[in-house]
């Protein structure tokens, strides 16, 4: 069976990672509740006239997947796979407003056009005249972890054999409005946002686009190898732990082989537990990682958290302002990953350097 | 050769039926189902034609037997509805005893509802608990709870090829053995997004749908939901399940050409084809019927019948439908009734009639089957093409 490789990597976030090394000049905001993304330059990757007619989580996604496929160096690829929780509301909130405001009147089709969630996915095969295979996934916080299971399906069965993935999601204002009125997202009385010990529901948010390479075989640019990954919708917190142990398992792997664990603690006081009990009990000696402070939380901010992970192993580091606990290893061979959203959604996934 | 992946149970909401009995009933009876709106608060309510699901939100909920305050949007509802049919003919009694996920596909999700409070969220902390309902993810987690459901759920979401995505991705799981059981397909349900979407980009006709007619006119929507239960050869050998067809091939290529309109030639959709029969072992001579896209626009119908034409020539061309003129062109769910009619179509032995077709298109020499035929059919092949130029083939198989 063949292995999965993770060969190149794009990512647009809040924080600057795109010609850097790890986080070096990262940006610890606890003030606001939703986290403004680092802007990349867009010319750089698109036309003039796209630019203006495209939503930033398109030409995020655009800007991300060119990084991944640059840094792989790769020409042709035999599969688009895409995972984007809530899709590209930007585009849907404005026609959904027009509509409503004019009364189902005097509406324009081009946002309609590009509402659908499948318009990154497509605009990328558009722009690279790829007709592959190309599939999106709309599964919040399993979005894009549904793209990876799907692309190492393709890699073991040999169907492919570079495949890019990506994760991305857009803050829109009306989206941003509604989840502070859900409670998704955190009171703005409540601040400074502490991830790590908040005593605050909701999380704080943000958006961005990341993207990966994943090929069959390795390259000069290789991270790390994806070797497993699972998903379950609901999981209790005490189930957890048992699933954990059997993934693990499966992979003839135990706790204390693992060098670091990514957890996906967003400071949400009402669902942080399914981390906590994980950090203080099985995991405590482990090393441990966060990284939702410097991201914000979204749909698939867990792409952000495989990208450290992929980063780690390959810089052979782990910057102090990801660190949950202060201990340390040699070198980081074998991590895992864990993410939940609102106790839903749940996935483990497997890296390894190789 | 390979055998496929075994078909148990499937289950169907849509316009011309409640049941997969309604539908077939209507199906061979031609009795389509394209009215005005009574469901939805549209200023084209009486003018525009769509298949609708004859049942009110009020409907749905008594026969889900929902709380008074559950937040299930319309997709939801005909969705879960859907999927507990398709799992009680699959006879199955104990939904987790083996590794079942759940794939479902929607494009609108739960925006039925965010339309409809869109200003009143901020008024009525009532409809609050409708803010989490709007993500397609929302809809697969309560079929999901309906079902009690506990393991792999997703949702794909490539317009409207959606379900045709979601049978593929499950048929690949069952034969990988990633799952042992995996229920498939997709649900949307009628809304202003996407009445007043369409409309703009002047793809509706304001009269009954025509594929394949040289005056077609565009497309109607609809609304629907399907699924399917996919099961492992050893679950049906072990518990002797009938086996009611089989997902024999499968093939998806994205037409990279613009974002809403097919290419001239249909090259996406001819990939899509060819891959499907490379997967399925199949010759294309041994399709006994092709149920279309066919949505009835200028577009689709041009594009989609020169692929056929260039996988077949225009002599050989197997008998084909587009069944849309019965149920509308119900988007994400497209794949997953058309799933269950080709099913059916297996079955029952029977080609189901192109409705409304009078002129052929002055292009090409392809005339659909227009009155019910009977016939002995072994293999179905299924288009779906959606935004995006995401094409997506599926064959179904006699056992």
């Amino acid at each position: 069976m063949k292995k999965t490789y993770i060969n190149g990597t794009g990512c647009v976030s809040a924080q600057k990672t795109f010609d850097t090394v790890f986080l070096e000049d990262f940006e610890l905001n606890e003030m606001l509740n939703v986290l403004p993304i680092q802007v990349p330059v867009y010319k750089d990757y698109i036309s003039p006239v796209a630019i203006r007619r495209m939503a930033k989580g398109v030409k995020n996604g655009i800007v991300a997947s060119a990084l991944a496929i640059k840094e792989a160096n790769v020409e042709t690829l035999d599969a688009i796979i895409t995972g984007t929780g809530m899709g590209c509301i930007e585009d849907s909130d404005k026609f959904l407003k027009a509509l409503i405001d004019n009364n189902e009147e005097f509406l324009t089709p081009t946002s309609f056009i590009q509402s659908t969630h499948n318009t990154v996915g497509s605009q990328i095969a558009l722009g690279l005249q790829c007709k592959a295979y190309n599939f999106t996934y709309v599964n919040a916080a399993v979005s894009f972890e549904s793209a990876i299971i799907d692309a190492k399906l393709q890699v073991e069965s040999e169907e492919a054999e570079t495949i890019l993935i990506g994760g991305i999601d857009e803050m829109s204002d009306y989206t941003a409005k509604l989840f502070q009125l859900a409670g998704f997202i955190k009171n703005e009385n409540d601040a400074p946002f502490s991830v790590l010990n908040s005593k605050t529901k909701g999380a704080t948010y943000s958006e961005g686009a990341t993207f990966f390479v994943l090929e069959n075989k390795k390259s000069v640019s290789t991270y790390a190898e994806i070797v497993d990954i699972e998903i379950f919708n609901k999981l209790t917190i005490d189930e957890v732990e048992t699933k954990m142990n059997v993934f693990l398992k499966s992979n003839n792997l135990q706790i204390s082989d693992l060098d670091a664990v990514i957890l996906g603690f967003n400071g949400d006081v009402a669902f942080d537990d399914y981390y906590k009990n994980l950090a203080e009990n099985a995991l405590a000696n482990v090393p441990q990682v966060y990284y939702k402070h410097l991201s914000g939380e979204y749909n698939t901010a867990s792409a952000f958290g495989l990208w450290v992970g992929s980063k780690i192993i390959k810089t052979l580091q782990i910057p102090a302002v990801l660190k949950v606990n202060q201990l340390e290893k040699d070198s980081y061979k074998k991590i895992l990953l864990y993410n939940q959203y609102k106790g839903m959604d749940h996935s483990f996934t497997l890296i390894s350097k190789c | 050769m390979n055998k496929g992946v075994a078909i148990t149970g499937m289950g169907i909401i849509s316009a011309i039926g409640n049941s997969v009995e309604e539908n077939y009933d209507a199906l061979i009876n031609s009795r389509k189902a394209i009215t005005t709106i009574s469901n939805i608060g549209t200023i084209h309510k009486n003018v525009m034609m769509v298949g609708e699901i004859k049942k009110t939100n009020d409907q749905l909920v008594q026969e889900l037997g929902l709380s008074a305050d559950n937040n299930f949007s319309r997709t939801a509802m005909i969705g879960a509805i859907a999927a507990k049919q398709a799992v009680k003919n699959a006879g199955i009694t104990s939904i987790n005893e083996y590794k079942t996920g759940l794939i479902s596909a929607s494009s609108v999700g739960g925006m039925d509802m965010t339309e409809r409070y869109y200003y009143d969220y901020f008024e009525n902390p009532e409809v609050v608990k409708y803010i989490s309902a709007h993500d397609g993810g929302d809809v697969a987690q309560k079929i999901a709870d309906e079902l009690g459901l506990k393991g792999l759920v997703t949702t794909i979401s490539t317009a409207c090829s959606s379900a045709a995505n979601s049978i593929m991705l499950g048929a690949r799981l069952i034969k990988s053995g990633k799952l042992d059981r995996v229920i498939v397909g997709g649900t949307d349900a009628l809304a202003k997004f996407t009445i007043n979407g369409f409309k703009t980009l002047m793809i509706l006709s304001d009269d009954y749908n025509t594929p394949f007619d040289n005056d077609r006119k565009g497309l109607n929507l609809g609304e629907a939901a399907a699924f399917l239960v996919l099961e492992s050869d050893e679950i049906v050998a072990k518990e002797n399940k009938k086996v009611l067809a089989r997902v024999s091939g499968y093939g998806n290529a994205n037409d990279a050409f613009h974002q809403t309109a097919s290419s001239e030639n249909g090259d996406g959709a001819l990939l899509a084809m060819e891959k499907a029969f490379q997967v399925s072992g199949l010759q294309p001579s041994q399709i006994d019927y092709i149920n279309v896209h066919g949505t009835a626009t200028p577009n689709n119908d041009l594009s989609e019948g020169r692929a056929i034409i260039r996988m077949y020539g225009e002599e050989n061309v197997p008998d084909f439908s587009s069944t849309k003129p019965f149920t509308g062109h119900t988007l994400a769910a497209a794949a997953a009734i058309e799933a269950v009619y080709s099913v059916l179509a297996i079955q029952n032995n029977v080609v189901f009639p192109n409705l409304n077709f009078k002129t052929p298109m002055e292009e090409f020499n392809m005339i659909p089957q227009t009155t019910l035929k009977n016939k002995n059919i072994d293999h179905v092949l299924s288009n779906s093409f959606g935004f995006g130029g995401n094409c997506s083939t599926v064959i179904f198989s006699r056992n």
